[in-house]
C-alpha cells in the first residue's frame, strides 16, 4: 500500500475552496495549495496555522529600539559627552527628546528588515532556489491542490475532486 | 471573495480573465520595445550622462563650481534634495497608507509609484552626498568615532536624524517593493521561453511557488511593512523639515514645517505619479487598468494636499505678522516682494491656485489637462523649496552678507542629470519589470472588474 500524491488543477478559486471543504468533511487532509494570488479563507479550510511573522517583527523592533537607545547613550552620554551649542550631555533623560527620531527610525529599520529576512528564509526564497510550484501554470491562472493519500482512498478522493470541479487530475 | 458596492465604478475595464491580466502585464516585457521607448530612453540617458559629467567636475574641482556662495550656502543642492525626497513620498503613501485603508484602486498604480519612490530617493541621495563638499568622506555621517579617534557623530542634530531617516526610508521601501515583485517575477519566469530570461527571472523570483502557506506569510509581511512604512513616511519628511525648523533662521524656525512639508511631499509625489502613469498607460496600452477613475482619485488627492499646502502658506504669513517679530515679518515680506518675488509668485500660482481647478469634474477627468497640471504642480513644488531656501539666505541678519544667488551650468547640469537618471531607471523598470502588481490585481477582478459588476447588476434587477 504505497503513498500517493494527487495533484488536482482547478481554473478558479471557488471550486477549489468547495473541494477542499468537502475533503475536510471526508477527513482527508490537503497537503498544499498553489495559486496565482492569495485565496482568502483557504488557510482555515486546509489547516494552515496563522503565521507568527508579525510577532517576530515586534521582537526585532524592540531590539532595534534597545540598540538605538544603547548606542546614543553610549556615544553621547557615556563615552564622550560634549557640550554642543550650550546643550551639555549630562544624562540620557535630559537629551532624550533629541534621541526620539533616531530611536524610531532604528525600530522601523530593524523590524522591517528583520521581518523581511525571516520571511525570505522561512519560505526559502533565496537567489538560485528552484521554483516551488509543481505546475508552471499556477502563477498564471490555474489553481493546484495536492492531496496525499494511499491507494485505498484514492478512488473516492478522485471522485470528490472531479465532482468539485477539478479540470485535471494526476498522480505523482 | 471581497465585495465591492455596485454603485462604485469598475476598476478594471473590459472582459478580463486571470489569463488576460497576465497577458496584458507581460506584453511590454515579452514584446519588442517601441520606438517611443527608445526615443525617451536616449533623451534620458543623454541628460544622465551630462549630469555625470557635471558631477565629476564638481568632485574634481570642488563645490566652488556651484552658484552657492558665502551667504547663500544652501541653494540648488538642498532644493533638489527636498524636491526629490518629497516626490518619493507618494509611492509609499499609495502602497502603504492606501493598503491600510483597503483602497483597491491603489493596486493598478502601487508598483510604479514604489519604483518612483526608490529612484527619486536615489536622486535625492546624490545631492546630500555631494553637498557635504568632500563626498569621499561621507562615511563620517555614520556613527563612527570621528577620524576613528574619540569623537562621535552628534545625535542632537537634525542633519544626522536625516541620515538615519533617509537611509531607513530607502532600504525599507526597497524591501517592500521587492517583496511585492517576487510573485510577479515568478509569473514571468513560468512563461518565459528564452533560456536567458527564464534564468534571470528565475533568479529574481527566488523560487517563489505561491503555496498557501507562503501567501499567508506574504500577506502578513505586506501588512506589517505597510504599518511600519506609514509612520516612517511621515517621519522622513518631518525630519527633513526639521533641518530647517530647528535652526534660528527667520522664516525657517516654525513649528508648522513638519505637517506642511509632508503634505507638500504627497502633493508633488502624486503629481509625479500622474506624469509617469499617463505616459505608461499610453505607451503600454494599460487604459483598462489605469482608468479615468484612477486618474480622478489621484487628482482628488492633489486637491486635498494642495489645499493643505495653501493653508500652510497663509498660516505662515499670518503667524509671522502676529508674532510681532520684525525679522520674521521681514523674511516673509522679502520672499513675496524681494529680489526673488517671481519665484514666490510662481510657487503661489502653481501650488495654491492651479490645483483648485480640479474641483471641476470635467477638468479632473481630462487626461491632457491632468498631464499639464501634474507638471505645473511639480514646477510649483520645486519653487516652494527654492523660495524657502534661497530668498531666506540671501537676506539674513547681517546686511553685509546679503548676496544674490545665480545657478551655474554645473548646478543646472546635475539637476538635469538626476532627472535623466530618474527617467532612465523608470524606463528600464517599465521594460523589464511588471509595472502592475498583477497577483494583487487578480484578487479584485471579481469584485471590481467591469464584466463581473455588470453581471451582478443584471442579477439584481
Amino acid at each position: 500500500m504505497s503513498n500517493l500524491a494527487i495533484h488536482a488543477i482547478y481554473d478558479d478559486e471557488e471550486p477549489l475552496m468547495a473541494s477542499a471543504a468537502q475533503l475536510r468533511t471526508m477527513g482527508v487532509k490537503v497537503k498544499d495549495v498553489f495559486s496565482p494570488f492569495p485565496i482568502h479563507g483557504i488557510d482555515g479550510v486546509i489547516g494552515v496555522p496563522r503565521t507568527r511573522i508579525a510577532i517576530c517583527a515586534f521582537i526585532y523592533g524592540i531590539t532595534g529600539l534597545c540598540l538605538a537607545t544603547w548606542m546614543m547613550w553610549y556615544m553621547m552620554i557615556h563615552d564622550w559627552p560634549t557640550d554642543i551649542g550650550g546643550k551639555p550631555s549630562f544624562a540620557y533623560y535630559m537629551n532624550v527628546p533629541a534621541f526620539i527620531p533616531i530611536s524610531f527610525e532604528s525600530t522601523v529599520l530593524c523590524a522591517a528588515h528583520g521581518m523581511a529576512i525571516t520571511y525570505y528564509l522561512r519560505c526559502w526564497l533565496v537567489p538560485g532556489a528552484k521554483a516551488k510550484n509543481p505546475d508552471s501554470r499556477t502563477t498564471d491562472d490555474k489553481f493546484l491542490m495536492i492531496v496525499e493519500t494511499n491507494e485505498d482512498n484514492s478512488k473516492s478522493i478522485e471522485a470528490a475532486l472531479k465532482s468539485g470541479g477539478a479540470i485535471e487530475i494526476s498522480y505523482k | 471573495m471581497q465585495h465591492d458596492s455596485e454603485i462604485r465604478e469598475p476598476l478594471i475595464l473590459g472582459k478580463k480573465s486571470y489569463h488576460q491580466i497576465t497577458e496584458d502585464i507581460v506584453r511590454p516585457i515579452e514584446g519588442k520595445a517601441t520606438k517611443h521607448w527608445y526615443m525617451l530612453l536616449t533623451a534620458a540617458v543623454i541628460c544622465f550622462l551630462w549630469g555625470i559629467g557635471c558631477l565629476c567636475y564638481t568632485i574634481g574641482t570642488g563645490i566652488g563650481v556651484w552658484g552657492s556662495n558665502n551667504g547663500v550656502d544652501w541653494a540648488w543642492d538642498i532644493t533638489n534634495f527636498v524636491w526629490w525626497i518629497g516626490i518619493g513620498h507618494a509611492g509609499t503613501l499609495i502602497s502603504a497608507v492606501l493598503l491600510l485603508f483597503r483602497q483597491k484602486w491603489r493596486m493598478a498604480i502601487n508598483r510604479s509609484a514604489e519604483a518612483m519612490t526608490i529612484f527619486a530617493v536615489c536622486c535625492a541621495a546624490i545631492f546630500v552626498m555631494l553637498h557635504t563638499g568632500r563626498p569621499w568622506l561621507d562615511y563620517w555621517l555614520f556613527p563612527l568615532p570621528n577620524q576613528f579617534g574619540s569623537l562621535w557623530v552628534n545625535f542632537n542634530s537634525p542633519l544626522l536624524w536625516d541620515v538615519f531617516a533617509v537611509s531607513t526610508y530607502f532600504s525599507v521601501s526597497l524591501v517592500f517593493w521587492y517583496t511585492g515583485l517576487v510573485p510577479d517575477f515568478a509569473m514571468i519566469r513560468d512563461r518565459a521561453v528564452k533560456p536567458f530570461s527564464k534564468k534571470m527571472y528565475g533568479l529574481l523570483s527566488m523560487g517563489w511557488g505561491g503555496s498557501a502557506r507562503h501567501w499567508s506569510r506574504f500577506e502578513e509581511v505586506s501588512l506589517v511593512l505597510a504599518g511600519l512604512s506609514t509612520p516612517l513616511v511621515f517621519s522622513v519628511h518631518s525630519i527633513v523639515s526639521m533641518d530647517f525648523a530647528t535652526s534660528v533662521v527667520p522664516g525657517w524656525h516654525t513649528t508648522i514645517f513638519p505637517p506642511y512639508f509632508v503634505s507638500g511631499a504627497v502633493f508633488s509625489g502624486f503629481a509625479m505619479v500622474l506624469t509617469l502613469l499617463l505616459i505608461v498607460r499610453k505607451i503600454y496600452r494599460l487604459e483598462n487598468y489605469i482608468t479615468i477613475k484612477h486618474i480622478e482619485y489621484m487628482n482628488i488627492v492633489i486637491i486635498v494636499t494642495g489645499s493643505i499646502v495653501g493653508v500652510a502658506y497663509l498660516t505662515e504669513l499670518f503667524i509671522s505678522w502676529y508674532s510681532g517679530v520684525e525679522y520674521e515679518q521681514y523674511a516673509f515680506i522679502n520672499r513675496a516682494t524681494g529680489p526673488y518675488w517671481w519665484a514666490y509668485a510662481c510657487m503661489m500660482t502653481c501650488n495654491v491656485i492651479s490645483p483648485q481647478l480640479f474641483w471641476f469634474k470635467k477638468l479632473r477627468t481630462n487626461l491632457m489637462f491632468t498631464f499639464v497640471m501634474s507638471i505645473i504642480v511639480n514646477i510649483g513644488m520645486w519653487f516652494e523649496r527654492f523660495v524657502i531656501i534661497v530668498p531666506t539666505l540671501c537676506r539674513t541678519f547681517v546686511p553685509s552678507t546679503w548676496n544674490m544667488y545665480h545657478p551655474t551650468f554645473v548646478d543646472i547640469g546635475i539637476f538635469t542629470g538626476t532627472i535623466g537618471m530618474f527617467f532612465t531607471f523608470f524606463l528600464l523598470f517599465t521594460r523589464y519589470f511588471p509595472v502592475i502588481a498583477q497577483s494583487e490585481l487578480k484578487t479584485i477582478v471579481k469584485a471590481t472588474g467591469q464584466e463581473f459588476k455588470e453581471k451582478a447588476a443584471a442579477a439584481h434587477h
